[in-house]
């Protein structure tokens, strides 16, 4: 049987598009609201990944950093977030959930500690931003056992012998980053050069789902349609702050743009 | 865990950058691997490059001007009774603390590998400075991240940076202090790291920004040592070294050379932020027993909550305002090398009135503290122990706040 990440691979590219998964900050602006948000774009994304947020975020720019920081002001905590997850799973159109965040939520939590509660709380794979590989081979493995997907991220700056052992070491999914940025940051290199990158990968390891993140949104999405997947964040953050500024409903806003980004890769 | 004796402390670290398996390492995003592993390739071998070590001494020594001072406090002493009491002015180095160091061996480094700009963070203002000193000298272009509420309380060093050609940039996150400069110092490497330089301003973040700082401020121990013999024929039986520890650069630069003396003989005490008297907040992870946890790359005791999530810090002196410390550090704790304390900002204003009042000598807020702890100590052991305090830094840059909380006087009078 298929992970339930692979089958929402499998089930987008019967559709012929890539897989849209979006990234909301657990938490933000509320607990309650986060819930609904994700409950509300899983209408149109396949793959939702979840950010615990963290103070001292060194990859994220101004968008999720602002989100980060209002959801841990409004008092969330990690289990608060393995909470959400779980009441979102029970929902009727939940789809697979990715946390991405930074290894020292984990390892306060404990690393075993930590993989159980996402077991227990339908968390299918994990992002950690600064548990880069090899530091990362023995949590993998243990996320492997555990039946999490652990997904590891590659860069323009990974060298080709880097790229051959990450991908070999890797689980079903990797994820590369589009461009030497911070989450948010605009988009300085040509889709054909981020395009020749991705061939490269799937050339090496072309079974694994691939996905493009950074630098993505609804005015980039269209240049990545022949890709496995792609990631979608920092416009999304930045519209919940601007809805809460604005006094409008975030939910509302966030679904409306999570929509437009699926037609413009299908 | 134990400290090998012959070994450098700095390349005590196993393969993946971990002192005593535990501490340091390299906690960070994919994109920042390929640089580090450039710049660990480019130490490794500079290090032992003999035209490189002369081409740094000759920079340490013509611009930095070494050696700095070693000087007896004649008048403190008289006035503590018990032991000597001396101090190794650092502060005398060109641009006024050992902040120097670390910045001229980066843009050393910088220039050899062909990068146009560096960028450092700052939080006291002296790293900042000083990387746009050796920037300048160079011929780099420079960046300096510093926190909003640091900027507001150092503006001499702020006007210095300017001066020098350097752009400051407010951060504006979170406590807008230290570990939030150095966050986004580290933010604006991952998207540029193909043009820039970084400088890690301290012995923290990754392990081979740890292992470049600690190499360059051991400086301050090697002159001492020779100092020590010319001044009693030998290392004397009973020395205590006491230095103020924030990110922990001074203080490995003063102990480094005699770290494979028996500690009954060279002690090593290093000396926290405790912060205001009547704050729960601190900048004290190794004295009140904070957990293990990943901050900026390492591994290290830091203050957090038990989620994980960094907690604030508060000090009156902005450059030990740091919720961590150096890997080497935690380590030299749990192999009891060293020992750490922590002094409140009332008591390192104290110690500043102190040192003033009998002294020629302006050690800022940071070396207060650890004068503070020596003042206390010294009158408790005999006449034939050495205490030395690192001066590390020059209280020009505090004078808005020694003004206000001290009043005009011990600004003007100094």
């Amino acid at each position: 049987m298929l992970n339930p990440i692979s089958l929402a691979f499998k089930n987008a590219k019967k559709k012929k598009r890539p897989a849209l998964l979006t990234y909301t900050v657990a938490g933000d602006s509320s607990k309650k609201q986060s819930l609904e948000i994700l409950k509300a774009i899983s209408n149109y994304a396949d793959i939702l990944e979840v950010g615990v947020p963290h103070n001292t975020p060194v990859a994220d720019g101004g968008q999720i950093q602002t989100s980060a920081y209002r959801a841990i002001k409004n008092g969330i905590k990690m289990n608060d977030i393995f909470k959400i997850v779980s009441d979102f799973k029970k929902s009727k159109n939940s789809k697979p959930v990715i946390f991405m965040g930074y290894y020292n939520m984990i390892f306060q939590y404990g690393e075993n500690n930590f993989l159980a509660k996402c077991k227990k709380s339908g968390v299918n794979g994990l992002i950690v931003v600064d548990l880069p590989w090899p530091e990362n081979k023995n949590f993998s493995k243990k996320c492997k056992k555990n039946s999490i997907n652990f997904i590891q991220l590659l860069s323009p700056t990974t060298s080709n012998k880097r790229l051959k052992s990450i991908t070999k070491d890797s689980h079903d999914m990797i994820y590369y980053i589009s461009m030497l940025s911070t989450t948010g940051g605009k988009l300085k290199v040509s889709p054909k050069n981020i395009l020749a990158n991705y061939n490269k990968i799937k050339k090496i390891s072309p079974k694994k789902n691939c996905v493009i993140g950074f630098g993505i949104t609804e005015k980039t999405i269209s240049n990545f349609k022949n890709t496995d997947g792609l990631v979608v964040g920092s416009q999304i953050c930045k519209e919940i702050t601007r809805s809460l500024n604005n006094r409008q409903n975030p939910v509302i806003n966030v679904s409306k743009i999570v929509s437009k980004l699926r037609k413009k890769i299908s | 865990m134990k400290l090998k004796k012959g070994i450098p402390l700095i390349d005590q670290g196993d393969k993946l950058g971990f002192w005593g398996g535990k501490f340091g390492g390299n906690f960070v995003p994919e994109t920042l691997k390929k640089p580090i592993e450039d710049l660990e390739i480019q130490f490794n071998k500079l290090k032992n490059d003999k035209n490189f070590i002369k081409e740094r001494n000759k920079y340490f020594k013509n611009w930095i001007g070494t050696p700095t001072r070693f000087i007896k406090l004649k008048n403190l002493t008289k006035h503590v009774g018990g032991a000597q009491i001396w101090s190794k002015v650092v502060s005398d180095a060109n641009g006024g603390a050992h902040k120097i160091y670390n910045a001229t061996v980066h843009c050393l480094l910088a220039k050899r590998s062909g990068k146009k700009v560096i960028i450092g963070d700052t939080g006291a203002g002296y790293a900042g400075k000083m990387l746009s000193m050796a920037a300048k000298k160079f011929g780099l272009k420079c960046k300096i991240f510093m926190g909003a509420k640091d900027i507001r309380r150092q503006q001499p060093n702020v006007k210095a940076m300017k001066k020098n050609g350097a752009d400051v940039i407010p951060v504006y996150s979170g406590s807008q202090t230290l570990v939030d400069a150095v966050s986004e110092c580290m933010r604006y490497w991952v998207a540029n790291c193909d043009t820039t330089a970084m400088c890690v301003g301290s012995t923290v973040g990754p392990a081979i920004f740890v292992r470049i700082c600690g190499w360059s401020t051991s400086q301050i121990s090697r002159e001492l040592k020779v100092q020590l013999i010319n001044e009693f024929g030998k290392v004397p039986k009973k020395l205590k070294l006491y230095n103020c520890v924030g990110g922990g650069s001074s203080s490995f630069g003063f102990w480094n050379e005699f770290m494979d003396y028996d500690k009954k003989q060279v002690e090593f005490i290093g000396v926290e932020a405790g912060g205001p008297s009547k704050s729960k907040k601190h900048a004290a992870p190794l004295t009140y027993g904070s957990k293990i946890g990943i901050l900026h790359g390492a591994a290290q005791y830091v203050n957090q909550n038990s989620d994980g999530q960094i907690e604030e810090t508060e000090s009156i002196s902005a450059g030990l305002d740091y919720p961590g410390i150096s890997p080497l550090h935690c380590f030299l704790k749990d192999v009891k090398r060293a020992r750490y304390t922590a002094v409140s900002d009332e008591e390192a204003l104290k110690a500043y009135q102190i040192v003033t009042k009998y002294e020629n000598l302006r050690p800022s807020l940071e070396p207060s503290h650890a004068f503070s702890v020596a003042i206390k100590e010294a009158k408790k052991f005999s006449k034939n122990t050495i205490v030395i305090i690192n001066s590390c830094g020059d209280a020009y840059k505090d004078r808005g706040i020694l003004e206000k909380k001290l009043g005009k006087k011990y600004v003007k009078s100094n």
